[in-house]
């Protein structure tokens, strides 16, 4: 392959690792393939981007890991001088004095900053509806959504207008999209990864991750994002590397099915469940061993997270007063400018979310509400830690239905909140979880969730790699349904 | 249920103001929301613990050694309205009274 033979939207077919190898080899050089993505971004119609840059980074070291490959951004990634709104009204045009630190990393490691990507605001929602500058379009169909909240990163890459793009997940932010954009989304162990620069949501559970094509660059930017930061004291690092997963057989793999999140009655779609038994069946024919698997506490786990993540939400979300950075609406006094500037800055669901978490935490309703949340948070990791004591991993449909059409759960906020059901467990234990793309059900991409004790990301990435040559899964929407308008 | 009243009192801790077709619909999304919420009520968590982090971290501490940060210029540079290098505000005795009185001192019944 030379570049001469090849039109620039070849280059972004290509998944990032094969990027990285085919430019070690001189087919092309970091600077053609920054352009190649730069215009389709440009050209992105399904308001993936909220800003995309301007010029050419300057050409990566030679020895660079990353080699140059671009990365798109969720917009809630503090970037210098770039515009960083978290799909706010109330940050718009932000732009930070300094970078994330996970960004700042990547880049260390030659992955050059390509734009940043529409969310829901303040990462609340599972549809990218909430999103202050519109909601993304799933590549697949322009009628339904990406998924949330980082919609429009899962939708870029899906669509062939980034290689692949950072996201985060507080209870599926990652994953879900993922699955309904199928591409594959990892959510890490809680603290592998500095928060540093993350416009926060719900600290305790909010987390980066990747979203990439295939799992081999999932492990491949993974690698570059963990670590141990000053900056953010939560953050422990990774106990050694990830490295390139490799596994072709699951030979000796327990997998178990929880039946609280995938049984009767939890209300999971007849096609999802029909490619999650067929994945099942694939993996036993691979060498593992499928049986079921409890976690009696699972189906409180939306509960408490919609105790627990609105709690810290009101808390975080206390800094947006006008007074250092962002909108400010003058309204008599300091008072009136606070509430004036909150009241006109925030969207219907962030608002939402900070009147539940700030009733939940008012005196006389904490014990009944945070509190209880606390403690069934406490029982999820138990329940989480008897299961791995027989099972390698846990696994799940990753979302209970394919992409929705737009509009179709906006008017009722709990029909909303239970796309969130199989992911949030997991996001209260602070466990990592990976969604790859198992098939399609009504012509659009399903998900497979695998989920591991705190720092199995090696052994995730692992079963999940022999997952996807078997399941042979191509993570580009295709182009009929991409540039179809 | 939280009915009107306690959707306002929280809209005022929260620093929100409503409309008054924001303050009907918050009150039936919220009672909605906690009415499914309130299904937690119903587990024995007798002597369980509650979750601080959920991974394990011990000593995280750092040396306590001065630290260059943003220089002032930079940090001041986002805001809404700066002067004597610092952030200006409007004075809180400009706010209306009774939007003060009825902001603060009140608790949930």
């Amino acid at each position: 392959m030379t570049v001469g033979r090849n039109p620039s939207s070849d280059l972004t077919t290509l998944t990032a690792s094969a990027a990285v190898d085919a430019m070690g080899r001189g087919e092309f050089t970091a600077a053609e393939l920054f352009d190649a993505y730069r215009a389709a971004a440009t050209a992105d119609q399904l308001n993936a981007y909220l800003w995309v840059a301007e010029n050419a980074p300057p050409a990566p070291p030679q020895d660079a890991p990353l080699a140059g490959v671009p990365l798109a951004v969720k917009d809630l990634f503090c970037t210098e001088g770039v515009p960083s709104q978290a799909g706010s009204k109330i940050l718009e045009d932000y732009r930070p004095p300094y970078t994330a630190s996970v960004v700042a990393r990547l880049q260390a490691a030659g992955a050059p900053l390509l734009g940043k990507t529409n969310q829901d605001e303040f990462a609340m929602g599972s549809s990218n509806e909430n999103s202050a500058f519109g909601p993304v379009l799933n590549p697949w169909d322009h009628r339904r959504v990406p998924g949330g909240s980082s919609g429009g990163s899962a939708a870029a890459v899906a669509a062939g207008s980034a290689p692949w793009a950072l996201g985060t997940d507080t209870g599926g932010s990652i994953r879900q999209p993922a699955a309904l954009c199928g591409i594959v989304g990892l959510k890490p162990t809680y603290g592998t990864i500095s928060r540093y620069g993350m416009i926060a949501f719900a600290s305790s559970l909010d987390q980066a991750g990747p979203l990439t094509r295939d799992v081999t660059d999932a492990a491949l930017l993974l690698k570059h994002m963990v670590g141990q930061d000053p900056r953010d004291c939560t953050s422990i690092g990774f106990p050694g590397e990830i490295g390139r997963p490799a596994a072709r057989s699951l030979e000796g793999i327990r997998l178990g099915v929880p039946e609280e999140l995938t049984g009767e009655g939890v209300g999971i779609d007849a096609g999802v469940l029909e490619t999650f038994n067929a994945t099942l069946k694939l993996a036993e024919s691979l060498g593992a061993s499928v049986r079921t698997c409890r976690l009696p506490h699972a189906q409180h786990a939306l509960s408490a997270y919609y105790v627990l993540a609105p709690a810290e939400a009101s808390s975080n979300l206390a800094r947006f007063d006008g007074v250092r950075y962002g909108a400010r609406v003058e309204n008599g006094g300091l008072l009136g400018m606070y509430t004036k500037t909150r009241s006109q800055g925030f969207g219907t669901e962030v608002k939402r979310r900070i009147m539940l978490g700030t009733y939940s935490l008012s005196s006389g309703y904490y014990d009944a509400y945070y509190g209880r949340a606390q403690r069934v948070r406490t029982k999820i990791s138990e329940d989480f830690a008897t299961a791995f004591g027989e099972f390698d991993f846990v696994v799940t449909p990753t979302s209970p239905t394919v992409a929705f059409e737009l509009g179709a759960k906006t008017a009722d906020p709990l029909s909303m909140y239970v796309n969130d059901y199989c992911t949030v467990p997991m996001s209260l234990a602070g466990i990592p979880a990976i969604s790859i793309p198992n098939g399609l059900s009504e012509g659009l991409p399903t998900g497979f969730q695998l989920a591991g004790p705190a720092f199995s990301e090696n052994a995730i990435l692992d079963a999940a790699f022999a997952l996807e040559q078997a399941i042979g899964f191509r993570s580009l929407a295709p182009v009929a349904a991409r540039s179809r308008a | 249920m939280i009915d009107r009243e306690q959707v306002l009192h929280v809209a005022r801790l929260a620093r929100l103001e409503l409309t008054d077709e924001e303050v009907g619909r918050m009150s039936e999304e919220l009672s909605a929301v906690l009415g499914h919420i309130e299904k937690i009520g119903e587990l024995d968590l007798d002597g369980v613990p509650p979750t601080t982090h959920v991974v394990e971290v011990s000593g995280a501490l750092r040396p306590d050694i001065v630290e260059p940060s943003l220089p002032r210029e930079v940090a001041l540079a986002s805001a809404p309205a700066v002067a004597g290098g610092g952030f200006l505000v409007p004075s809180p005795q400009a706010d209306a009274v009774d939007s003060v009185t009825s902001s603060e001192g009140q608790s949930l019944r």
